[in-house]
């Protein structure tokens, strides 16, 4: 028994060292190398990287030519910035409260409000919107081309899938906790707010990350509901520069640099909460 | 517990905020949409013209193509990545010393902009100065062989809807490498040391004792990204949008071309197809993939 055991541990090690080298050149060639290619091409002039090869820039312009986008055009980029990050921040601040509670008092109250709710979810989950209907109703209610339209129509896609995760970890927290607040006389929205919001910031947090990154990247919805040069966000500034740079791809890599940063910087600072958030949340749905 | 059976402490309002948004911007414009693909409509007023819009919709050339391409998509995208990511997974769980960076690597291209990906690897596919082909003749030199390589998204045939297919696996392995690693990790290691007793080879652990166990995983892997399979638009419309001609042109993408040419009760009637198609192929795959499931 010993002598095969350590056999098959020495097998193992010995695989372990081939693997991790494949492995890592794989990834290089496969993950890194797009992205290199997308940062040397940033940092060239424009007749170098009008030749769209991987050799490195005779000279870095990186930080001149994502000057050149954000001003560009009246600082169109800067003003799609702004955009973005007012329908991120709102759309995942309402997105979270939202989605927490309604999954609360899914899980808590067992009813045939919870029946239909559970349905409505796992549908919601599946079928596409439907998207000329809503933007008349939009138009009804005047919020077609307004980012507090954009907000709503975000919290209302992402609901589903951010109930489904609220609801599995409100799961995991014991009743006895709702029990003993509500003997003390807190219930209704109390109960919620003061006693089991609190004890969602793990889920939350993950919640914030995956509909950031959601939201942030959205390219469709903004697309139909959020039309006008004004109301543009950075995903839409990309496209747009599809044609206006079609000769500067300097520029053109530059744009998608910038836009790249801010998930970039996100994924450095959080990079172990997002992969133990992610999972924690997938495996269940 | 008394109180309890008088009032509930847990307050129905909670329902409220949630409900009123979800009924007035999903509910009501998808119960709307079967009633508006029957018009012609201008999102003024609308006259009612029956199933012309369907008739007219099936009858063109271009929409078989489109469907053709939305089952395809769906079918390859999330084929490869279930087998992918299992491999992936793996591979990630067997103890090696690059397992952070290469999770890491993996995972990153689901953070960034998909139009970001469609363009950079669009260019990186282009036939004639493209990065890829300019590595395939350079490794077809070293065999002594000569060759063009393939007109990624220029082909006038499958090949461009498989192209963008490819990217879309390349940006969509992690999560599911990570929904995996999950569902490996929850495994007990009983299963594995018994086996290993019963001197079961690595490889026969893998087939008699991961897959089986990592089903659940599995199946929301494959039924996440059929679903995102079926409705995806923006990578599409980033690498192609929808061409050369039709070739590429998916269900989305042909509502949105019909949308912006103002044809909205046709789009609309559209979307009610592409509602018809995904709900008649998700539910009855996930009720078939739920009874599959084994207990642990």
């Amino acid at each position: 028994m010993f002598t095969r055991d350590k056999g098959l541990k020495s097998k193992t090690k010995y695989r372990s060292i081939w693997a991790d080298i494949i492995g890592v050149v794989v990834t290089i060639i496969v993950f890194i190398l797009p992205f290199y290619f997308l940062v040397v091409n940033a940092a060239k002039s424009q007749e170098e990287s009008f030749r769209l090869n991987m050799s490195p820039p005779e000279k870095w312009l990186l930080f001149q030519n994502i000057a050149k986008v954000i001003s560009d055009y009246d600082w169109h980029v800067l003003n799609a910035t702004k955009n973005s990050l007012v329908l991120t921040i709102f759309s995942v601040f309402f997105l979270i409260i939202i989605s927490g509670m309604t999954g609360f008092v899914m899980h808590r109250k067992r009813d045939k409000v919870s029946g239909v709710a559970n349905f409505l979810v796992l549908t919601a989950l599946v079928i596409p919107p439907a998207i000329v209907p809503t933007i008349w109703v939009l138009q009804r209610i005047g919020l077609y081309k307004t980012l507090a339209g954009m907000i709503a129509i975000e919290v209302a896609y992402g609901l589903a899938f951010a109930i489904l995760i609220f609801r599995n970890f409100i799961g995991t927290i014991p009743k006895e906790i709702d029990e003993a607040a509500i003997v003390d006389g807190c219930t209704g929205w109390n109960l919620y707010f003061r006693i089991i919001f609190p004890l969602l910031k793990p889920v939350s947090i993950t919640i914030g990350i995956i509909s950031t990154a959601a939201v942030f990247n959205d390219f469709t919805n903004p697309l139909y509901y959020l039309p006008g040069d004004e109301n543009a966000t950075l995903q839409q500034t990309l496209f747009a520069y599809v044609s206006r740079y079609s000769t500067q791809y300097n520029l053109l890599f530059a744009d998608i640099l910038y836009i790249t940063a801010f998930p970039l910087l996100a994924f450095i600072f959080f990079n172990k909460r997002i992969v133990s958030g992610m999972t924690a949340g997938s495996i269940k749905g | 517990m008394k109180k309890k059976r008088i009032k509930s402490p847990y307050a129905s309002s909670l329902y409220w905020p949630g409900g009123v948004i979800y009924m007035v911007l999903f509910f009501i414009p998808t119960v709307l949409s079967l009633f508006f693909s029957l018009t012609r409509w201008t999102l003024q007023d609308w006259e009612f013209i029956g199933f012309e819009n369907f008739t007219l919709y099936f009858s063109e050339e271009n929409l078989r193509i489109g469907f053709r391409n939305t089952i395809i998509y769906a079918v390859l995208t999330s084929g490869l990545k279930v087998i992918f990511a299992l491999y992936l997974a793996s591979f990630l769980s067997s103890k090696l010393r690059a397992t952070g960076f290469i999770r890491s690597v993996l995972f990153f291209p689901t953070l960034v902009s998909t139009i970001g990906v469609g363009i950079t690897f669009s260019v990186l596919m282009n036939p004639y100065e493209g990065v890829i082909n300019a590595a395939l003749k350079w490794v077809a030199g070293l065999f002594g062989k000569t060759t063009d390589g393939p007109g990624w998204l220029i082909d006038p045939n499958l090949l461009p809807i498989v192209s963008i297919a490819l990217v879309d696996v390349w940006k969509g392995v992690g999560i599911a490498t990570l929904i995996y690693i999950a569902g490996m990790a929850a495994i007990p290691r009983d299963y594995y040391e018994a086996s290993s007793i019963d001197g079961a080879s690595t490889r026969q652990q893998f087939y008699q004792v991961t897959i089986p166990l990592v089903r659940p995983a599995m199946f929301s892997v494959i039924i996440l990204s059929f679903v995102g399979g079926l409705r995806s638009f923006d990578l599409i419309w980033a690498m192609t949008g929808g061409g050369p001609g039709f070739i590429s042109d998916v269900l989305a993408s042909i509502n949105y071309k019909q949308y912006t040419s103002g044809y909205y009760g046709l789009s609309t009637a559209g979307n009610v197809i592409l509602f018809v198609l995904v709900s008649i192929l998700v539910f009855p795959l996930s009720r078939y993939l739920n009874k599959k499931e084994v207990v642990m």
